[in-house]
């Protein structure tokens, strides 16, 4: 059984259908990557995976492990263990970053049915997590996001994802304005991340996050559909030549 | 199909006033209205002595000739003052012991949690150092029902009693610094309490003692149809150290009941007063059907060179809230310090905040307010900052921020700087931010559910209040925001 499976999926956003007929398939230890130009629906797709307000799901289904999403919210799709990494992750002033990863990971287990770790047992662990990543033990005590620097807000995200150990991670432009450090870190935390198990799937502009984390399919998200799927070796041939030769296949 | 998110603002937003119940007890009530004479019976009743009897009446002449303000940014229907009874206490004598207490009081305030046994020092047992100590006043109605650890703290010359009481027991320094701060002509809610006022608490705290416990007074409204009107006094002698805190509630009852304390604080050279309120009054329902009236004045002096009078308030009950802590900053060096959350929801009103003036030199004056709108409610915050001539090297800091919850509620911010000085530093800023919808997802997405997502967006937006409350208050605090947004989503 496939662990992500999106069919014939119809979006609308605001009265306007965004995406028409999007299929996915994502197995077990896979890395996906999903490009596509700016307003194809790449952000649409991942939003209406995680359950965000305002997108309406017209005909289709999104299923994880086998189970459908639709009638889920989004906390309870989280706990059926999809994470999405945000484009723009938002600042939540006051409350810190280990405060607000315990108060997640809490949840989780409770819904587990496990009791609440320790804050001794908790710190312990993220103090491992965060060293293991090369970040500054000074970023839990920090507020969510709270003036962190583009990049950092990425790397919380790969913290945020380590953390919760999801059975699939989207990732919504993370690679988005980093600079070739940051960039290379968060890579790094996603080829941790990776296990036989679990999947990835990268939303994403550049082919350059793509040299650290090798894609297993590179899809091509244009118009609201998937117009061709290939090896990493298609995104190679989107750097070079752009998307219009797919827009003349796409639009026949 | 859709992606279905039912969590709306208005379905979320069901606050549980779990403090809302009524004590069964019999009770001696003055028939509603108010003259010389209620004044006088008020007087007579508590036995008191000629002079205060005059001050009442001066007092209730004064408030005659005054107007209701009209001026805070609140909507009610008028109030008919001869419709309150101006009091109300549980019939017969007034307990010499806890164990005279009628046991349907001690339940009350055992629902409350607020405890009113000195269990631990009964029983002997060593003091578990997690677990300080704090002595109650419990003030039911009109009247005090009983003081704890008042032995201990005369062990150090403190005296902790209810206003009554001092009114014997310490007439010298109750005539002394009684309308000192708030004179009974002040305002109108305070003119009204300077005739009416049944009782509260009084502190003294002597040259160079660091009061040993905290101190706390909780004021419980039972009785239908009435006002509370009490009156809190607190003086720190020199170089000494007490903090206080205040709590309250009241049952559901479908009319309004009207709150108009006063407290004045006094510190004198050296001397710092920690002043705390969690004031949770009930709010009315969700149509605004109901509530607390409440109309306070307080304001604290720091009469000596050095001194230090800090008010931190959580706000999140009453239907409106008029209250602006205030600190008149005479001594040189002396240091104001104002700390507010104040959280409205449903039809709630508040216009809340405070007043630094600056008269000693070198004088020194923070504002943090945090103020959380929910539902269809109005929330202000009031500040004015005064820096007088002489006023030397006086400089304030001001932070006022809002949070808004939902589309329907409202926030403002009023400040007002009068500075007569050219080396005055005044800093003001101000902040409006919603718990945003994108704040509220990221939440949702790993796992944590929106009422407890929305509670910890606004914990972390009142953190640098709640820092400034003693421990077990502010795990106090928190828990009570949790309650009063039972599940507000923006």
């Amino acid at each position: 059984m496939s662990l992500l499976e999106v069919s014939d999926l119809h979006v609308k956003v605001a009265d306007r259908e965004i995406l028409n007929g999007v299929n996915l398939e994502v197995n077990p230890g896979e890395i996906h990557a999903i490009m596509g130009p700016n307003g194809s629906g790449k952000s649409t797709l991942t939003n209406t995976i995680a359950g965000q307000e305002g997108y309406t799901i017209e005909t289709g289904d999104l299923r994880l492990n086998g189970t459908s999403l639709v009638d889920l919210e989004p906390e309870e799709r989280s706990y059926a263990g999809l994470f999405l990494a945000f484009q723009y992750p938002v600042e939540i002033p006051g409350v810190t970053n280990m405060e607000f990863l315990k108060t997640a990971v809490d949840s989780h287990r409770k819904q587990r049915g496990e009791t609440a770790l320790s804050s001794v047992e908790f710190i312990k662990n993220m103090r491992t997590l965060v060293s293991r990543l090369e970040f500054n033990p000074e970023f839990l005590k920090r507020g969510v996001n709270e003036s962190f620097s583009g990049g950092e807000k990425k790397r919380n995200e790969i913290l945020q994802m380590l953390c919760l150990d999801p059975k699939v991670a989207l990732l919504d432009e993370t690679d988005s304005g980093l600079d070739i450090d940051a960039l290379q870190v968060v890579a790094q935390g996603i080829n941790e991340f990776r296990k036989p198990h679990n999947a990835v799937v990268l939303v994403t502009h550049y082919q350059r996050l793509l040299n650290h984390v090798v894609p297993d399919f590179v899809h091509v998200l244009l118009n609201g559909t998937i117009v061709k799927s290939g090896d990493a070796s298609l995104a190679l041939d989107l750097e070079r030549m752009g998307y219009a030769w797919l827009e003349q296949d796409a639009n026949p | 199909m859709s992606n279905n998110i039912t969590n709306t603002p208005e379905e979320l937003i069901q606050k549980e006033y779990t403090a809302g119940f009524v004590t069964d007890i019999e009770t001696e009530t003055l028939p509603p209205g108010l003259s010389e004479d209620v004044v006088r019976e008020i007087s007579r009743k508590k036995v008191e002595p000629v002079w205060l009897t005059e001050w009442r009446l001066d007092a209730f002449r004064r408030w005659q000739k005054m107007d209701e303000p009209t001026w805070a940014h609140v909507k009610y229907p008028p109030i008919d003052y001869q419709a309150i009874s101006y009091f109300a206490a549980p019939k017969g004598e007034k307990p010499k012991s806890l164990d005279e207490v009628d046991p349907e009081l001690l339940r009350t305030y055992e629902k409350l949690g607020i405890p009113l046994h000195e269990q631990k020092m009964l029983a002997g047992v060593e003091e578990d150092p997690s677990q300080p100590r704090v002595a109650v006043d419990a003030v039911f109605d009109s009247v005090s029902i009983t003081t704890t650890f008042k032995e201990t703290l005369k062990e150090h010359g403190v005296v902790f009693s209810s206003f009554s009481e001092a009114v014997h027991s310490h007439p010298d320094l109750v005539k002394k610094y009684l309308g000192s701060v708030v004179p009974k002509q002040d305002n109108f809610y305070a003119a009204l309490n300077s005739a009416v006022f049944s009782d509260g608490s009084f502190v003294y705290v002597p040259k160079g003692v660091r009061c040993p416990m905290e101190l706390s007074t909780y004021f419980r409204i039972n009785a239908e149809n009435t006002g509370q009107f009490e009156r809190t006094l607190i003086i720190a002698d020199e170089g000494s150290y007490v903090s206080y805190l205040e709590g309250c509630t009241a049952p559901m009852r479908d009319e309004n009941q009207l709150h108009a304390a006063v407290v004045e604080l006094i510190a004198l050279d050296d001397a710092q007063i920690k002043y705390s309120t969690v004031q949770n009054w009930y709010p009315g329902d969700e149509n605004g059907v109901g509530g607390i009236y409440n109309f306070v004045t307080k304001r604290g002096a720091c009469r000596g060179a050095r001194s230090h009078i800090s008010w931190t308030q959580v706000e999140t009950g009453s239907a409106i809230t008029w209250k602006y802590p205030s600190v008149i900053l005479r001594g040189d060096d002396s240091i104001g310090e104002f700390y507010s959350v104040a959280l409205t929801n449903n039809r709630q009103q508040a216009d809340t905040g405070t007043k630094m003036t600056h008269i000693g030199r070198n004088t020194k004056s923070t504002i943090i307010s945090k103020g959380i709108s929910a539902g269809h409610s109005s929330n202000a915050y009031r500040g004015l900052v005064r820096m007088n001539p002489g006023a030397r090297n006086a400089r304030n800091f001001t932070q006022c921020d809002s949070l808004l919850i939902g589309s329907e509620c409202a926030a403002h911010t009023f400040p007002y700087i009068e500075s007569r000085r050219k080396d005055a530093i005044v800093e003001h800023e101000a902040t409006t931010t919603r718990v945003s919808d994108d704040q509220l997802f990221m939440c949702r997405q790993r796992g944590i559910e929106p009422e407890k997502a929305v509670s910890m967006i606004v914990n972390g937006f009142c953190r640098d209040v709640f820092r400034e409350l003693p421990m077990e208050f502010a795990v106090e605090a928190s828990k009570l925001l949790e309650v009063s947004l039972e599940g507000a989503v923006g």
